[in-house]
């Protein structure tokens, strides 16, 4: 009966090597652009490439315009990040263990920035700032991008708060402590590692929007903005693929460290 | 510890005093917490909506260029009624529709692979190997495409290495799925959006698979049922909640794309492409409200089929 099941149970070779090969697929982009950015050809894409160099990086490192754009990525992504920190956790405490009438509409609300398509949230907050006659650049991105961040936090957080036991807060608060000893002394600190996690996967969704971003921007330019440019210009293509690079390890190690940071408390 | 314990012992100071007050009106700690998000979420987010929505009730005066600030229907009559604006709303329901179809054929094997299959090793391997792409910059896949697309790039290289060339040939010269090279037609761009969102859809199927109890499928395989009539008859009916769940991510995605149309494009336009560049160049900011409202409609009307098949019940 047992070898039965088992047998019942094994997946054929093809589907295996299907789900392997699916899977390695899913990555080749990536390697595609590390292998671009040492290139010797900058105006067309032929493969396999006609020569190997390292000259694109020292380009793309003396050229000023990509550090501009690099300082004001970091700047909004710090900026929308806190603000994310603080709103998102905010809601996280408020919704974590009360229920109230309109609580579901607050979770839709917050949900909605992501649900809805990038473009409708974009033009959205491009008409109220042409109704408002604001001029769009640094502070409307970080207006932005703090919206949609909030939910990413927030739902970091909630699901953390929601494993804290309510006992351990009772024991604190029998032990003579008053509402912010117990925040500061039991809270916080198991709350700390998702906060710190929704911070970075944030930060790194921030660091890297475009979509929202082109409307938001006027005429400041964050990184992606600057890499959406350089798509339509033919000349030294490989410096482009030198500042993805420089991107997805921006955007990488916050996303590991999020992901290692999550982890263990799941398998506590 | 001893740091709390010395803190009791003095009489009550200020904080303590508003701790405990706090703590009396469960109503007011609530409030004070909510404030500040929802004032942040009224103003910001919301108050954009309903800018929008003023925005697309406005017309552009033809002569001066300029918004006439007063109430009209007339700029969503120039959406639903003027063929081109038509051909624009079709041709990207049928891309979204297309790219959504496709992903969820090809992440059901994925996703019942690694939820059935796989050792617990291999299951932890495919969850990070699926989620570190969806990571990924989104710019940078889309670049990274247009490079493997392109004229001479490393997809034709390879076909040509194994003699499909003339296939690819024969693929691109069809009328309109075409285009000069892979990187400027439909086709590449629906496999740039497939490749995208596959892992939006391969997400929540795999959640919802690993629900599917294993002596369900046993005792269809018990009763004589062959593989595709358990798969059928038992698990699809399981897991359409995981499924719709997933189309709503790829059909609403691909419904607001701009990037990747105008990245990797045909010469047609899309919905999205359509409201940024009405915004932009045009300076036509109530066509592009306007414009931005047939998303909305679009992913409303999806969203109500999908809960009806109980997608949110997945999420």
């Amino acid at each position: 009966m047992r070898s039965e099941a088992a047998n019942w149970n094994r997946p054929s070779s093809g589907a295996r090597l299907a789900a392997y090969a699916a899977l390695a697929f899913m990555h080749v982009p990536v390697l595609v652009i590390i292998l671009y950015a040492f290139t010797t050809d900058d105006r067309t894409y032929a493969f396999p490439l006609p020569g190997v160099t390292l000259h694109w990086f020292s380009v793309a490192f003396a050229r000023t315009d990509i550090w501009d754009a690099m300082r004001m990525s970091l700047g909004v992504a710090a900026l929308a990040t806190l603000g994310a920190i603080v709103l998102g956790s905010l809601t996280a405490l408020a919704m974590s263990r009360t229920r109230f009438w309109g609580r579901e509409g607050i979770t839709f609300l917050l949900v909605l920035p992501i649900a809805l398509p990038g473009i409708v949230t974009g033009i959205a907050l491009l008409s109220a700032i042409k109704l408002a006659h604001l001029n769009p650049g640094f502070w409307t991105i970080v207006a932005g991008h703090t919206t949609f961040c909030i939910v990413i936090v927030y739902n970091n957080v909630v699901a953390r708060l929601r494993r804290l036991p309510q006992n351990w807060i009772e024991a604190s608060m029998d032990l003579g402590a008053d509402g912010w000893q117990t925040f500061r002394y039991i809270v916080l600190p198991q709350m700390a590692t998702a906060l710190l996690a929704g911070g970075m996967l944030a930060f790194a969704l921030s660091f890297d929007e475009i979509i929202v971003t082109l409307f938001t921007a006027g005429h400041d330019k964050t990184l992606p903005i600057w890499f959406f440019n350089e798509l339509f210009r033919p000349r030294e293509r490989p410096v482009t693929n030198v500042v993805a690079v420089i991107v997805m390890v921006v955007t990488f190690i916050p996303i590991l460290l999020a992901y290692y940071l999550t982890k263990p408390a799941d398998e506590r | 510890m001893s740091a709390v314990a010395a803190s009791v012992m003095p009489a009550p100071g200020v904080l303590r005093r508003s701790a405990t007050f706090l703590y009396r009106r469960p109503g007011l700690y609530l409030v004070l917490l909510l404030v500040p998000p929802l004032l942040w979420f009224g103003t910001v987010y919301l108050g954009s909506l309903l800018a929008l929505l003023a925005n697309s009730f406005y017309a552009i005066d033809e002569f001066t260029a300029k918004i006439v600030y007063q109430p009209t229907l007339a700029t969503f009559k120039q959406v639903v009624t003027q063929p081109a604006h038509i051909d624009i709303i079709l041709r990207t329901l049928l891309m979204a529709v297309a790219v959504t179809i496709a992903c969820a054929c090809i992440a059901m094997p994925i996703a019942n692979y690694m939820t059935r299959y796989a050792s617990p090793r291999a299951k932890a391997l495919f969850y990070v190997g699926v989620m570190l792409p969806m990571w990924t910059s989104y710019l940078v896949k889309v670049y990274a495409w247009r490079l493997i697309l392109a004229k001479q790039g490393i997809l034709s290289w390879l076909l040509d290495s194994v003699g499909l060339g003339g296939a690819l040939d024969t693929l691109l010269r069809l009328p309109g799925v075409g285009g000069p090279s892979l990187s400027s037609s439909y086709l590449g761009m629906f496999i740039v959006f497939v490749y995208m969102w596959l892992p939006y859809m391969i997400l929540p199927l795999a959640a919802s698979l690993e629900r599917v109890p294993v002596s369900l499928l046993q005792a269809s395989a018990d009763l004589g049922a062959r593989p595709g009539q358990t798969f059928r008859n038992v698990v699809l009916p399981l897991v359409l909640p995981g499924l719709a769940a997933g189309s709503v991510f790829t059909f609403s995605l691909t419904l607001g794309d701009y990037i990747i149309p105008s990245v990797v494009g045909a010469p047609g336009y899309f919905i999205g492409m359509m409201v940024y560049q009405q915004q932009g160049t045009a300076g036509n900011i109530p066509l592009a409200a306007a414009f931005s409202v047939v998303p909305i409609v679009l992913i409303m009307i999806y969203l109500s089929l999908a809960k009806r098949a109980g997608a949110f019940d997945a999420l």
